[in-house]
């Protein structure tokens, strides 16, 4: 099906300070983002896609000269894709804090003059959503038709039906959680703790040294990679299978025995030489933070009083263990008490957490009905 | 799968403006007529993936949940109506389901294939399971994991303490209120928690 074609990241500054849920703020920043399709007469058409956890503002669509940058949802957004954009005019924004673009670690701290390094303020989800809020509304937009995401995306999309819920009509949230468990919060810890106590880390200004936590970024990025996938689908893919040809084993505990280790290693390496480690720490720490029942004493139903009006479709992959199923289900419930129009899809795919970028046909097939939906809503 | 003269027959039980849960709803049918026509709201729960795909594509709520596993997600009366149509006879655990739905819904409407009907009683007479449009399984092949009967629906209705506010039979969409046990291919029941 065809792409979007080549697109051009554009920046928006911001020169008023953003306040943070941590009372501290972000001073004079920028935000990168793209748009996709055609924004139509009366500004009814607007879709924000949300990132999750390492990717960016580039939805859909590629580079040009750059054949294999497709943008990371690029199977579902694109001419008369799921989210069509013949119809809808789709927004990717990347978040602060990130390592893509927008005003993130790696970037000055005109208070110091240095990059921010650690000091860049925590950020939750939250924060991200009242910066994504200010440029959607100098794109001239008061209403989004929807806002969609996958994972850490989900939780910016319920995010923003309990912070604008009067500037969305439809939120689509896909393998998200209405808060990570404690083992969620463990993975991560050990995450962050592989890049801190890497000795190129440098508590965070390991830029003015001119190296790379490269060590920690990898084990963090193994440890992350496991969790995404679904036990069967990595018994699929690798089993057992030797990385030599020989019969014989190597009796090595250093080397490189099977495939799979062969396979996390290359995925880390990869990782480590593109990804920010400020940027993985603040957030890993965003999802463990983002618990919006936490405000409501615990009670998500209470949470999503203000969602009232608002309407949902939720997904979630029945070998997703990372967010199962049943945190999807907390999330219906919570609508369901609010008498919230709600659909929910729990798709049969046995792909892990990582089945919401791949394009599982049942899982596109609710998307796309869906999406046709909202579309003829509008009329 | 209800056809669509009975769905009418019993969309008419369901009060105006009402709040739904149609347990089991299939393609939405029954929902979208009753948002469409009777200004009702609500949402279906439906299995199947198809079916999923079709209520989604007809903009009726529909939760994708097995029915085995209980109605954990809804309050205790926290529905007007509570439909199980067609469905009660695929559930295992269709006492505990009788008595879910009448805990969710201040109003339940039941119905399922009365295997009382005349032909099926002559075909057993004959020696052989029936096979007809309302039970169009063979013994061996049947997702109809309950059969039941009219009656037998009062006597379990009456164990389990639900008040029936209506009863009647229907037969291609026609209501059977004279001898519906005998008459009647499908039974369609109204009750409420006593």
């Amino acid at each position: 099906m065809a792409s979007v074609g080549a697109v051009t990241p554009q920046q928006m500054h911001f020169a008023e300070p953003l306040p943070l849920q941590s009372g501290a703020s972000l001073r004079d920043y920028t935000l990168v983002y793209e748009t996709y399709g055609t924004l139509n007469a009366d500004r009814s058409n607007a879709v924000l896609v949300c990132h999750a956890l390492n990717a960016s503002h580039h939805v859909a669509g590629h580079y040009a000269g750059q054949p294999k940058s497709d943008g990371w949802w690029d199977n579902l957004v694109g001419p008369g894709k799921a989210l069509d954009t013949d119809h809808f005019f789709v927004i990717g924004i990347n978040n602060p804090g990130s390592c893509f673009g927008s005003t993130g670690p790696m970037h000055t701290n005109p208070d110091t003059g240095r990059p921010y390094g650690a000091d860049f303020p925590v950020v939750t989800v939250e924060d991200w959503v009242d910066a994504q809020a200010r440029l959607i509304k100098r794109l001239g937009i008061t209403q989004l038709a929807a806002v969609l995401g996958g994972s850490l995306g989900g939780m910016q999309a319920l995010a923003w039906t309990l912070r604008y819920p009067e500037r969305l009509r439809h939120c689509v949230a896909v393998a998200t959680t209405p808060s990570l468990s404690a083992q969620n919060i463990a993975f991560n810890e050990v995450a962050r703790r592989a890049i801190v106590t890497d000795p190129d880390f440098h508590g965070g200004h390991f830029y003015a040294h001119g190296v790379v936590p490269k060590r920690g970024l990898r084990v963090a990025r193994m440890i992350g990679h496991i969790t995404y996938l679904s036990d069967d689908s990595m018994e699929e893919k690798f089993g057992r299978e030797r990385k030599s040809d020989s019969e014989e084993l190597n009796y090595s505990t250093q080397d490189i025995e099977f495939q799979i280790e062969s396979y996390l290693r290359y995925q880390g390496d990869k990782f480590s030489e593109y990804f920010d480690a400020n940027t993985y720490l603040l957030i890993t720490r965003a999802l463990d933070y983002f618990d919006p029942a936490r405000a409501h004493g615990g009670d998500l139903a209470r949470a999503f009083a203000v969602a009232k009006g608002k309407k949902f479709q939720l997904v979630s992959f029945t070998t997703d263990w990372r967010f199962s199923p049943a945190r999807s289900r907390e999330i219906v419930k919570a609508l369901v008490d609010n008498q919230i129009d709600v659909s929910y899809a729990e798709i049969d795919a046995p792909h892990g957490h990582d089945a919401f970028l791949l394009d599982d046909p049942r899982y596109h097939g609710v998307m796309r009905a869906y999406f046709e939906r909202i579309a003829q809503e509008e009329v | 799968m209800t056809d669509h003269d009975n769905l009418h027959a019993i969309a008419s039980l369901v009060p105006e403006g009402s709040r739904v849960l149609d347990l089991g709803c299939g393609t939405g049918e029954l929902l979208a007529h009753l948002q469409r026509d009777r200004g009702c709201t609500g949402y279906g729960i439906e299995l199947d993936d198809a079916n999923v795909l079709a209520c989604t594509r007809k903009g009726v709520n529909v939760i994708q949940l097995n029915l085995e596993e209980g109605l954990n997600l809804f309050a205790d009366q926290s529905f007007d109506v509570v439909l199980q149509l067609e469905t009660l006879q695929h559930l295992r655990n269709a006492e505990r389901m009788l008595l879910e739905t009448a805990r969710v819904g201040r109003i339940g409407i039941v119905s399922f294939p009365n295997f009382a009907h005349w032909p099926n009683r002559l075909s057993v007479l004959r020696g052989r399971m029936p096979v007809t449009k309302a039970l169009p399984y063979e013994w061996y092949d049947t997702p109809n994991i309950r059969v039941g009967t009219f009656a037998d629906f009062e006597v379990l209705a009456r164990k389990n303490g639900l008040d029936v506010l209506d009863r009647f039979g229907l037969q291609d969409g026609r209501i059977v209120r004279r001898w519906p046990n005998l008459l009647a291919n499908v039974a369609v029941f109204k009750f409420e928690r006593r």
